[in-house]
């Protein structure tokens, strides 16, 4: 979410509630700091990450399902696409512990093989997005120059109707990218690029609006006094500063994407009906709601359960990364 | 109600006739709802099924196809044929007599002039007139008097019953589309969405890829009909939904084109509300076989171009044209479980490309059972065999892998796994792929990816014709029809199908009149097409659409359009 | 703030004519072909002459052309015509869809309507429900009503609607018979009745739309209600002895409405371009239904018309978001 800050808040008015987001907190506490020798930001980070409980269950269940994805498919012995035609349209039992489907496909299997489609689309869409939006808002926040033309090609991009936009581009350059690296790979790139380069703007303003206030803190003048380059600038005192919100858009961008990914599906315009993916699959379940209702419900769980992880692990992300909140 | 009407009701009713109690207008709306939205009321401007069956209701042909598919006189007094005289001789003229006394909406005379203008007005060059299919081969029209009208051919017609003939080609009134005529006839918006006709309803309110309010005609030539004083046509949505809305909450009486999984279907029936009815016409899904070399390392000047000397193909397939291989493919299908799977109840086993009217379905073929070891020891006789030992068998070195494309949809890539399951048991490679079905029927010359180019081994998908004479159909296998650069790819004969017999046997049918001898002709270049290699037929596919249970008189017709009869339709008293 | 808004508004028109300019080249380029809908009974010769009747034989440039005219010339004469009475436009060619061969402009207006009931009606229950528990939640942040709250949205935002709609109509229109699942777009609201089926045919559409535009604002509000509610003018006011209904309801509230006020003004332009998924669901066949339709069947005109409308839509609520930020926080000023 865009939480806007005003540079009128200098780093130390109070967050007291925020600083003491349970009473977990406290056992972070005791560690009297002076007397340590110096930790590592990192450690820090990892700290207030661990306090707040949501989070890290946020993050467990989401290493979980990545795991479960990308390395269950060696451990199930079904493959998604083999057909067993007699065991056909079967409830959850112990040789297929989700059922089949209508072709006596492994329901299993197909949830694991979606979800590699469904989570490399999220993860991907998401650093498309999360790379040009950063990007082109720290150009801009840094660089007055830039700033001008950069934010009217954001608007631009604002302004280009998103879902027609995607709808287009999918019917433009699907067929020239199957040909090119094959039709799985190929409308892989395209779904990515497609929810990659529509979803950069928010990220791109949120970042710029930081990078504009972080400017004139005196840290930045201190650092420019002592002759730092810009690269060197924007890499050790801008983008470290501006990681919360990043994340915040990250962990949405995650979530974003597959849902996207799943509303393609819908229109007809997304990866083929041959190719399961979590948006697909519980499309192609919604006819069967009445009869086989858990057809539905393994996927429309998975997508819940990954976008809930996500964006749990987004709050405690940006709790963790804001220097303002971290360390109190 | 006058009480003799009443009386005549009760009568009617201790008859036990429902059906004839009926009074213009006295059952209320009648609801119905198409997943596809028509968009326009004028089918000589769209050609899409939505479009030509929702102005069915409004605008009439002189003569209809019924349920078995023989034509009925719908604004005439009989069907001309050479027997009353009403086809000359030498077969090049038809002479319509229309029925006195039909008026249009607004309560002109129906008259010949209006017919020959309908003519006029497809035919305009600058019109796009959809339907201009319908008036090949005419030469002229003549109106002698107000009521009768010839349609003059160039030249000897055998089956003259393409004007004017079924929902396809409608008759327009003149006095409203007279200003329409070629260019200007996107700009009449107010006459497409409003055709003034002869049929049971008339449009109140048209919104286009929404929802058509009609009433009954006041003067539509039955007295007594329609038995419904108005009807909402819905459009939009996905067929599920519309199934559900007739059979499940009933809050419509009539869905079109289901085409949904049969256990959906028939969970939406155990509703209790409506009841599915299949009807088949000869619509049918098949695969084709390129007998042209597909091999994506050839230039665009070789890959599936058709080069033919003397009715021999010099660029061939390298394999599939082998008879075995061809038979093993066939035989390797199990099509009762391809119905079951993909259509039930609107679908059925077929081993024939022109699988109706029932005179021209072939039965001298069975393909219902699959045979996969028949099939192995096929192509092991052919010497057709695994060489190598990878699992795939080579002829004459080059092995048997093929590319399998068809249009993107559920049923199709369910269709394409199973084959491709039998097919590698068979020793078959196969690699799938599926193409957005705009793209894959679009037509376009500049995209490798459309049926004619067919940059592919095999292909599937379904194909059907209009009324019930499959001479130009049949037509679809010649060899002068093949798609080629020279054409820009146009052209039927997507398989590059060339057989220098199937095309004189086709010419001897265009001479023919007689229709149980068209009908031993037909039967026999279905024959030929089937067994020389040129497709592999799957399932004969039908329309299945739902009605409520109060709904009476819906008689599912797959030779016209589905509404055909909607004047009869009424209000059963449950 | 005057001479911001000037700029920003001249500056809109050559934006506006590149965004139409690329939505014309992305069009233009893109495969499909308007006859791959008619069907293969209509021989290539005859769909070669309809796609000529639709002018599709022109070069791209002069197409391009005629509906630059046709929409900014041709159409606001008919609009003046329609409003006045005049006759402006009497003969001139106005942009026709290929679908429907009429005016897009004439069927827009009949679609917007049932979008704004149903679109517009959700957006506004969706902020109503949205601010409330956005502002309960980040008072009590980490409550069991904020966790409550988060997971609710997050469930609202995670779950597609083409799963939930259908999921209420097999629940209140086939199971228990409640609602209907069609939405009539005939309906007329004369009366007390009819406004009640109104409300029927409304309520699961509009509960669907609601669901997911709740869960995006209600986050919102939380986040802005947290990053004020640590500011020291709280903390002041606390300490004046001000009530902490006054003290969070007009204080904090106040100041944290800025930025989500400009959230909801950037989000208006959504409610004119209807939900496409919803809208099919519940045949509510408004601007969205029309829009995934028109590029089904590859109609050109409307579709570029549509998106080009839209791409105005966001560019004005764009501009209308930073003019409204800039006067309801003194501290920003654009100069």
């Amino acid at each position: 979410m865009t939480d806007p800050r005003d540079p009128e808040s200098g780093p130390d008015t109070g967050h007291g509630v925020l600083g003491e987001p349970s009473p977990l907190a406290t056992g972070a506490l005791p560690d009297p700091m002076p007397s340590r020798p110096p930790r590592s930001q990192w450690r820090d980070v990892w700290d207030q990450f661990k306090t707040h409980k949501g989070a890290l269950l946020g993050g467990i269940i989401f290493v979980a399902i990545v795991l479960l994805v990308f390395v269950g498919p060696w451990l199930w012995p079904y493959d998604p696409t083999q057909i067993d035609i007699r065991a056909r349209n079967q409830g959850p039992g112990l040789a297929h512990p989700f059922g089949t489907d209508q072709l006596g496909r492994d329901t299993l299997a197909r949830m694991m093989a979606g979800g590699q489609t469904s989570v490399s689309v999220g993860l991907a869409a998401m650093l498309l997005a999360l790379g040009l939006g950063s990007l082109i808002g720290v150009l801009a926040g840094f660089f007055r120059r830039l700033d001008g033309i950069l934010m009217r090609f954001t608007d631009l991009f604002l302004a280009l109707p998103l879902l027609p936009l995607l709808l287009v581009m999918m019917l433009l350059f699907r067929e020239r990218l199957n040909a090119a690296f094959g039709p799985e790979t190929g409308i892989f790139i395209l779904i990515v690029v497609a929810i990659g380069v529509t979803s950069w703007m928010p990220t791109a303003r949120i970042v710029r609006g930081d990078v504009l206030a972080l400017k004139e803190r005196e840290f930045i003048l201190a650092a420019r006094s002592i002759g730092t380059t810009n690269t060197k600038m924007i890499l050790r005192h801008i983008l470290p500063n501006v990681l919360s919100p990043i994340m915040v858009s990250a962990t949405l961008g995650i979530a974003n994407a597959i849902i996207t990914e799943s509303a393609l599906s819908f229109l007809g315009l997304g990866f083929p009906p041959d190719f399961p993916t979590w948006g697909r699959l519980l499309f192609d379940a919604t006819d069967y709601l009445q009869q086989y209702p858990e057809r539905v419900f393994w996927p429309g769980l998975a997508i819940s359960l990954t976008v809930l992880s996500v964006n749990y692990l987004g709050d405690g992300l940006r709790d963790a990364l804001d220097p303002r909140i971290r360390g109190r | 109600m006058t009480p003799k009407t009443l009386l005549l009701g009760a009568a009617a009713a201790m008859a036990l006739a429902p059906a004839a109690m009926a009074e213009r207008g006295s059952d209320g709306e009648l609801r119905i709802i198409y997943w596809q939205a028509p968009s326009i009321l004028n089918p000589f401007l769209s050609g899409g099924t939505k479009d030509v069956e929702s102005s069915s209701m409004i605008i009439e042909p002189l003569a209809r196809y019924d349920p078995e598919g023989n034509l009925v006189p719908w604004l005439v007094e009989e069907i001309p044929t050479t027997e009353n005289g009403g086809v000359n001789e030498d077969l090049t003229s038809i002479t319509w007599n229309i029925t006195p006394g039909i008026k249009w909406s607004d309560g002109t005379d129906f008259t010949s002039e209006d017919v020959k203008f309908t003519y006029e007005y497809c035919s305009h060059p600058e019109g796009g007139c959809a339907q201009l299919t319908k008036f090949k081969g005419v030469e002229s029209v003549e109106t002698p008097d107000d009521l009768t009208v010839v349609v003059n051919f160039s030249e000897p017609t055998p089956f003259p019953y393409g004007p004017f003939v079924g929902g396809e080609s409608p008759i327009l009134q003149k006095a409203q589309f007279e200003d329409c005529m070629g260019a200007r006839a996107p700009e009449c918006t107010e006459e497409n969405f409003n055709p003034i006709g002869t049929g049971a309803f008339r449009v109140t309110d048209f919104r286009p890829n929404d929802v058509i309010q009609m009433e009954a005609n006041p003067n539509y030539r039955d007295p007594e009909k329609p038995a419904f004083a108005t009807v909402l046509f819905k459009g939009g949505g996905d067929a599920t939904a519309a199934g559900r809305a007739v059979m499940e909450t009933g809050e419509f009486d009539y869905a079109w084109n289901l085409q949904l999984a049969p256990d959906v279907i028939s969970q939406m029936e155990a509703g209790g509300k409506g009841v599915a009815v299949a009807g088949f016409g000869p619509l049918m899904e098949r695969i084709h076989l390129n007998q042209t070399n597909a091999d994506p390392s050839l230039g665009p000047d070789m890959r599936s171009v058709s080069i033919l000397e003397d009715g021999v193909q010099q660029n061939p397939h390298p394999f599939l044209t082998d008879p075995a291989v061809y038979k093993a493919m066939s035989m390797a299908i199990d099509r009762p479980l391809l119905v079951e799977i993909g259509y039930g109840q609107a679908g059925k086993v077929t081993c024939n490309w022109v699988p109706a009217p029932e005179a021209f379905n072939s039965d001298s073929m069975d393909c219902s059972t699959q045979d996969i070891e028949g099939a192995n020891k096929l192509l092991d006789e052919a010497g057709i065999t695994d060489t190598n030992g990878d699992g795939i068998r080579e002829k004459d070195g080059v092995p048997l892998s093929i590319l399998y494309q068809t249009s993107t949809n559920a049923v199709r890539q369910d269709f394409q796994a199973l084959i491709k399951e039998w097919w590698s048991q068979i020793g078959i490679d196969v690699e799938l792929r599926n193409v957005n079905s705009s793209v894959f029927f679009g037509g376009d010359p500049g995209s490798p990816d459309t049926f004619q180019k067919f940059y592919a081994d095999v292909e599937m998908y379904a194909n059907t014709f209009n009324g019930t004479d499959p001479q130009s159909y049949l037509g679809n296998a010649l060899c002068s029809r093949h798609p080629r650069p020279e054409t820009q790819w146009q052209g039927e004969n997507t398989s590059r199908f060339c057989d220098p017999e199937y095309d004189e046997l086709h010419a001897q049918l265009t001479q023919t009149a007689d229709m149980e001898e068209r009908a031993r002709i037909g039967r026999e270049l279905n024959d030929m097409m089937v067994q020389r290699g040129g497709m592999i037929p799957l399932v004969h596919r039908g329309r299945l659409s739902a009605h409520s249970n109060t709904l009476g008189g819906v008689d599912l017709n797959v030779w016209d359009t589905e509404l055909w009869n909607v004047a009869d339709w009424y209000r059963k008293n449950e | 703030m005057l001479t911001f808004t000037i700029r920003r508004l001249i500056l809109a028109v050559p934006t506006l004519l590149f965004i139409s300019l690329v939505i014309f080249l992305l069009l233009e380029f893109a495969p499909g072909d308007p006859m791959a809908q008619v069907p293969l009974t209509v021989p290539p010769e005859v769909k070669e002459k309809m796609r000529e009747a639709l002018g599709l034989g022109q070069p791209a440039p002069i197409r391009f052309w005629k509906w630059i005219v046709q929409f900014f010339w041709i159409e606001p004469q008919v609009l003046v015509d329609h409003v006045l009475g005049t006759s402006f436009s009497a003969g001139d060619l106005r942009v026709i869809s290929w679908q429907t061969r009429s005016p897009v402009m004439d069927i827009v207006v009949q679609r917007v309507p049932q979008t704004l009931w149903v679109v517009g009606v959700a957006y506004v229950v969706g902020i109503l429900i949205a601010l409330p528990i956005g502002i309960y939640s980040a008072y009590r942040q980490y409550s069991v009503f904020d966790q409550l709250g988060t997971f609710v949205s997050m469930i609202g935002f995670s779950v597609p609607p083409f799963f939930s709609g259908v999921f209420v109509i097999v629940i209140f229109s086939v199971n228990l018979g409640w609602l209907p699942s069609i939405y009539d777009t005939t309906h007329r609201v004369t009366d007390w009745d009819s406004f009640v089926v109104q409300l029927q045919q409304m309520i699961m559409p509009v509960m669907v739309l609601a669901l997911q535009i709740t869960a995006q604002i209600s986050r919102f509000m939380r986040a802005s209600m947290l990053d004020n509610l640590n500011q020291d003018y709280v903390r002041t006011a606390r300490a004046k002895g001000l009530g902490e209904r006054v003290v969070v309801l007009i204080h904090v509230l106040r100041n944290s409405m800025i930025p989500v006020v400009t959230v909801i003004a950037l989000g208006v332009p959504s409610i004119f371009g209807g939900a496409i998924i919803t809208e099919q669901v519940f045949k509510v066949n408004g601007i969205g239904q029309l829009l995934i339709t028109a590029i089904q069947a590859n109609d050109l005109p409307m579709v570029q018309t549509l998106t080009f409308m839209f791409a105005v839509l966001i560019v004005l609520f764009n501009l209308i978001a930073d003019v409204l930020y800039g006067l309801l926080d003194p501290r920003i000023r654009y100069d």
